[in-house]
């Protein structure tokens, strides 16, 4: 089959690779209908995450048609078309038994586990390609992939509903949405997101269906800024003014009552301490660019709270500690539960609800991946999610 | 031409990664390990004890005698190790010991013990693993593979059985090959 895989920094191709199979009895295998670029496959492609290796299959926004089961997937049948979480979860560990399903106990293999172990103080769960720090497990940026413990992730789809409607359940909707659910939003409060990329998007809908007052959104893209204020946000350009000022402003001196950093490590942007984490970044010295996160702590309103999508994979120095102890603030993070929300944002979905289109700038064959991978790098603004055709 | 990348692994040999510091117990060679599984003690406990299991979830035991006695394990360079080994201790429902006899190719101990969890959380299983390899050539090659890292060895073992007793199946990103590597 044909697939993207990954050669090195700013080197992705496709190239023909073996077919996957089924390995074991709950596995099974999909043809894949649709699949997108993640914000966070950037990062593979910036080489900033540990633990890939020549050739690994990259991609975990994916759905297809189921065309083979194991033969102990009762739930499953060939022909449903589904959806597939990037989050790989058993179903059956103490962590999904709380719908804790990023935090998978089960689903990085036990030789792949090591790593995260020692990095994080405990194995990291499966993700679909997403390098070997969380399991190895080829990606969906290809014809076809093989799904382990299908018979608990995937969401069955509707026959006959647009691919686009619903491919983004994999990663990025669900995210904006427990992004949004982390932020403990009240009807009426302010709600800040740094990031209008697609999951900064996805939060700004999220926050506002769950009745924020309001919602103001920070970039300096203006496509995105616009996508953004489409979306009923307020925006801010960080390029032509002070955040912090701004927002204090726009207040009245209150802060905003959730800060929202759906950015990660690595933000963009001139201040001091974004320029000496670049630095350290570059040269590998395992740390995070954390500029936002920062940010958000300094704006943050006293007793506020800090939700935090962006994806941070090392170490970060230089944080307002202070600042957010004597604030009182709260900090809610980590990779999404996709599987506890998928049932209702597929109803949200089918109920037209919320869009989940309007961000997709670029329809392009799976052949034009690694063009497209350079885009979105390189061209952010105009280059806001592509959805890829195998 | 510029240098060819082949993987971001660099970083997580960096000291900020390594965990050498951490021992677990007095010897080298031993190491305890604990995880704590969702099914019920005497299900683990029956499937442990039927020693002809081992091979599903211990990447290192190649197989097991039908009588559970005598175990092959992979060595290194294509050797294979016969340990015959007699039951030294045997709680159905909680504990099972183990060692090497007279005959074996390496001095070999080991228990593993159930536990109820106090709080409903499952079944708390602890391993205990201890080689003492023999002298020889083969014994320096074996003590290599085996005392290299007994922790890392149990870590991954009782990572599987609880993948085995939880989901049914043992996790693997492996096979085919994900794609061409150069």
């Amino acid at each position: 089959m044909r697939a993207l895989t990954w050669h090195g920094k700013h080197d992705v191709r496709v190239d023909t690779v073996p077919d996957p199979e089924i390995v074991n009895p709950r596995d099974a295998i999909i043809k894949i209908t649709a699949t997108a670029i993640c914000g966070s496959d950037l990062h593979l492609y910036d080489s900033v995450i540990p633990g890939m290796h020549r050739g690994d299959i990259l991609g975990h926004e994916f759905m297809g048609e189921v065309v083979e089961v194991g033969r102990g997937n009762t739930s499953l049948r060939v022909g449903q078309k589904v959806v597939v979480p990037f989050v790989i979860a058993c179903g059956q560990c103490f962590f999904c038994g709380k719908e804790q399903y990023s935090a998978c106990d089960n689903s990085n293999p036990a030789d792949k586990s090591d790593a995260s172990e020692v990095a994080y103080g405990y194995p990291a769960a499966g993700l679909f390609g997403y390098s070997h720090l969380t399991g190895g497990y080829a990606g969906g940026q290809a014809e076809y992939a093989r799904i382990p413990y299908s018979d608990f992730g995937p969401i069955v789809v509707p026959d006959g509903i647009e691919d686009e409607r619903v491919l983004f359940l994999s990663d990025i909707f669900p995210t904006g949405w427990m992004a949004a659910e982390n932020a403990g939003i009240q009807p009426g409060d302010t709600v800040v997101v740094w990031g209008c990329g697609p999951v900064g998007l996805f939060t700004i809908k999220s926050a506002i269906h769950m009745g924020a007052g309001r919602v103001i959104a920070i970039d300096h893209h203006p496509r995105r800024l616009a996508l953004a204020k489409q979306n009923g946000a307020e925006v801010l350009n960080y390029h032509e003014v002070k955040v912090l000022e701004a927002l204090k402003e726009m207040t009245a001196g209150i802060g905003p009552d959730a800060c929202i950093d759906a950015v990660g490590m690595e933000a963009h942007g001139f201040a001091p301490d974004n320029i000496i984490d670049a630095v350290k970044q570059e040269t590998k010295l395992g740390t995070d660019r954390q500029h936002v996160l920062r940010e958000a702590i300094m704006a943050c309103r006293k007793g506020g709270r800090i939700s935090m999508p962006g994806v941070y994979g090392g170490i970060g120095d230089k944080l307002p500690i202070g600042a957010f102890m004597q604030k009182g603030l709260t900090l809610k993070t980590g990779q999404t539960h996709v599987q506890k929300y998928l049932p209702t944002l597929l109803e949200l979905v089918m109920d037209g609800q919320i869009d989940t289109t309007d961000l997709i700038s670029h329809r392009l064959p799976l052949e034009e991946a690694a063009t497209a991978y350079k885009n979105f790098h390189d061209n952010p603004n105009e280059w806001t999610k592509v959805v890829l055709k195998p | 031409m510029r240098t060819q990348q082949t993987s971001t692994d660099a970083e997580m040999a960096s000291t900020g990664f390594l965990d050498n510091d951490v021992h677990n117990g007095d010897h080298s060679s031993s190491s305890i390990q604990a995880v704590m599984i969702n099914r019920p003690r005497s299900e683990l406990y029956g499937f442990w004890r039927e020693f002809r299991n081992l091979p599903l979830f211990m990447a290192n035991v190649r197989s097991v005698s039908g009588d559970g006695r005598v175990w092959i394990i992979a060595g290194p360079g294509g050797f294979e190790v016969q340990l015959e080994t007699e039951i030294i201790e045997d709680r159905p429902g909680e504990k099972i010991a183990w060692r090497s006899t007279e005959s074996a190719d390496i001095d070999h101990e080991g228990w593993v013990e159930f536990r109820d969890n106090a709080f409903g959380r499952g079944t708390e299983v602890r391993v205990m693993i201890s080689y003492d390899p023999p002298a020889g050539a083969v014994g320096k090659l074996v003590a290599k593979v085996m005392q290299r890292e007994p922790r890392i060895q149990a870590r991954r073992e009782l990572r599987r059985f609880k993948q085995l007793m939880e989901t049914g199946e043992v996790s693997t990103s492996q096979a085919p090959v994900a794609a061409p590597r150069g």
